[in-house]
């Protein structure tokens, strides 16, 4: 479903251009569970927004469920996301003056999806991550992993089949980044294409296929992201 | 997005930026106050003049000495200065048709005292037919003779203000007076009635039209006031006073007539257009609050910058992303409008209570104007704002720094 091909993204920095990406190739089907990893300024980000159509390429070709995306404009690309791809941040990118339910139906919302279905959504989703009880609260009034949980429910509640999380437990303690994962993986189990940017090497290891990126490269890419749960060392 | 979201969220937005909210209301909404209120007293003025005159009865002729072309082609070759209105012409006016009643007038200023008081006035030497024509009465005594038109007598009528001003509270009526070199009787004293089409009444003194002929020294009359029938054709009687100028001046119909309606019709044309004039310097008030509004929605927009990237990651477009920051605009003008027209509507309504004699009002179209130009600067001057958040970069806009 996701395929990139010679993928290369520049950047100018000041006055030298920095090659973010280098002829990336890359196939991922539906339901893979990835982890992408790297050095601090290897790229994982930068292909993580390419995924999500946040970023565009500067050569080579992107196709999403057999689109070809370069060829789109920016609102296509802005559907296209609204559809397939569910955001995860380090930093959780709550809204703080909108309630949890609030901030979960934002997208449905961008959407122009009615109120009364919007809120039957968002209270499903929030069940899901264990927070239905937390629906009117505001993003102060909770702790770092259930604001990341809040964020999962948002990025979930348009059912996309793609979910980009980009250092999803950087900013959480052991506990709580634990939550998090099991709640991500348990999205993946039920079918959900998983994408996880990460410095923490456990969390990598959990994924059954693994990318080591370096500058701008993929160095490695091991693992079957579609072999049956379990077959991985833990 | 559906609007009444956007709205909700827009609504969110003011509820956390209070004081800027607020302020951006205040600026809006003194704008348009200021156009409503301002323009009220614009065409409260020309509801005064079109009272005024109409108090006056619509059948109101003017014949001044001399022509004044408007309609520009050569001066005459000869005769270089218009002849004289004289008392003669206008007792010749008086055989028309439809012709009701003929006032001339000389005019002219003296010093008018009695004992050591004395007072620089305006004299109006004219006939009974005076009294009827603009529409005058007296309070105390009788108006001026019939033989007033064409004798020098020595009487007059004072106006209140005069009469108060030389006799205090006592008896006017039977006592003289001196009006420039010559004495005269005090007959009568006219009713307290302000100005009128630009004299005040109360500070004059009324004589025998010979008599201002013999203080001035003039044959010629200052101007003829015409009634006329209730339902006179203006334009026959005008036809037809030219024909007797006409005959009396040896060809000549060098007369300037104005009819009462052409008259109001000019006073309407300038205090209309002098409140357009007005209506236009108080909108710059609104192009003020626009420019507020621009710099503060600037501002708005990098505050906001990791929220917009956050709405495109979310799947929100380039142009919705644009409608929320022209929503949150046009939202906000819309209530400052609606406060502006309420403040405006009060304190018009408060200034009509305290002043009931001059009838102020907002023209029509003042407070469509008004709001339109309110949107219509809100919505200019949120046209960078609103296209600089849509261009920002998702994946920049979110880099940086927590909530
Ligand atoms: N918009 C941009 N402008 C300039 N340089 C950029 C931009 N985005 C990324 N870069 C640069 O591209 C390189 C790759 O960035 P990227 O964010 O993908 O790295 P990363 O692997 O996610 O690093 P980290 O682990 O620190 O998050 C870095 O050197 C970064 O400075
Ligand atoms: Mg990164």
């Amino acid at each position: 479903m996701i395929e990139l091909q010679d993928v290369n993204k520049t950047y100018l920095v000041g006055e030298s251009p920095l090659r973010a990406l280098r002829d990336v190739n890359i196939t991922i089907d539906a339901g893979e569970y990835l982890s992408v990893m790297g050095p601090s300024g290897s790229g994982k980000s930068t292909l993580l927004n390419m995924v999500g159509l946040l970023d565009r390429p500067d050569s080579g070709s992107y196709r999403l469920e057999g689109t070809a995306t370069e060829e789109l404009g920016e609102e296509a690309r802005a559907r296209l996301r609204a559809d397939y791809v569910g955001f995860i941040f380090q930093a959780f990118h709550l809204i703080n003056r909108l309630t949890t339910l609030e901030n979960v139906e934002l997208p449905m919302m961008l959407a122009g999806i009615s109120p009364k279905k919007r809120r039957q959504s968002a209270l499903g989703v929030l069940e899901q991550v264990g927070l239905a009880d937390r629906a009117g609260h505001r993003p102060n009034q909770l702790s770092g992993g259930q604001l990341q949980r809040v964020a999962i429910a948002r990025a979930i509640v348009m059912k996309p089949r793609i979910l980009l999380a980009d250092e999803p437990t950087g900013n959480l303690d052991q506990a709580s980044g634990a939550e998090v994962v099991e709640v991500l993986e348990n999205l993946n189990r039920e079918g959900i294409t998983l994408l996880v940017v990460t410095h923490d090497a456990q969390l990598g290891k959990r994924a059954r296929r693994r990318i080591r990126m370096v500058d701008g490269q993929i160095e490695s890419d091991t693992g079957d992201g579609n072999a049956p749960a379990g077959s991985t060392a833990l | 997005m559906r609007l009444l979201d956007q709205l909700h969220f827009n609504g969110q937005l003011f509820l956390r930026h209070r004081v800027r909210t607020v302020l951006l209301l205040l600026a809006v909404g003194l704008g348009v106050a200021s156009v409503i209120m301002l323009t009220s007293l614009g065409e409260g003025a020309r509801r005064y003049v079109d009272r005024e005159f109409s108090a006056l009865g619509n059948q109101l002729l003017i014949i001044l000495p001399g022509r004044k072309e408007t309609t520009g082609g050569a001066p005459p070759i000869y005769g270089a200065a218009p002849r004289d209105l004289t008392l003669e012409d206008a007792q010749a006016l008086e055989r028309l048709p439809a012709v009701r009643a003929v006032a001339p007038v000389i005019a002219g200023t003296a010093p008018v005292s009695r004992g050591s008081r004395s007072r620089e006035v305006i004299v109006l030497g004219s006939t009974s037919a005076i009294f009827q024509v603009r529409k005058m009465d007296v309070a105390q005594g009788k108006i001026l003779p019939e033989r007033a038109r064409s004798e020098a007598l020595a009487v007059c009528v004072l106006g209140s203000k005069l009469k108060l001003e030389l006799f205090g509270n006592r008896r006017a009526i039977g006592e003289w007076v001196r009006a420039g070199d010559r004495r005269m009787r005090v007959i009568g004293v006219l009713e307290e009635r302000g100005e009128s089409l630009g004299l005040d009444l109360r500070d004059m003194i009324i004589v025998p039209v010979r008599t201002a002929e013999q203080m001035f020294n003039s044959p010629g009359l200052f101007r003829v006031l015409l009634e006329l029938d209730a339902n006179a054709d203006f334009d026959r009687v005008e036809d037809r006073v030219r024909g007797v100028i006409r005959e009396r001046h040896e060809g000549e119909d060098d007369v300037t007539l104005i009819s009462q309606d052409s008259m109001l019709a000019a006073f309407n044309n300038i205090l209309t257009t002098l409140t357009l004039a007005i209506a236009a310097i108080a909108a710059v008030s609104l192009l003020v609050a626009g420019i507020l509004i621009m710099n503060i929605s600037l501002i708005s927009v990098s505050q906001r910058r990791r929220e917009i990237g956050l709405l495109k990651a979310l799947g929100g477009s380039s142009r919705q992303v644009r409608q929320l920051f022209l929503g949150e605009s046009l939202l906000l003008v819309s209530l400052g409008s609606v406060a502006g027209v309420a403040v405006a509507w009060v304190a018009v309504l408060v200034v009509a209570r305290l002043w009931p004699a001059f009838p102020l009002a907002p023209p029509w179209w003042s407070v469509p104007a008004a709001v339109a130009t309110a949107l219509l600067s809100g919505l200019v001057f949120s046209l960078i704002p609103a296209r600089r958040a849509a261009a920002l970069d998702p994946v920049l806009a979110m880099r940086g720094q927590d909530l």
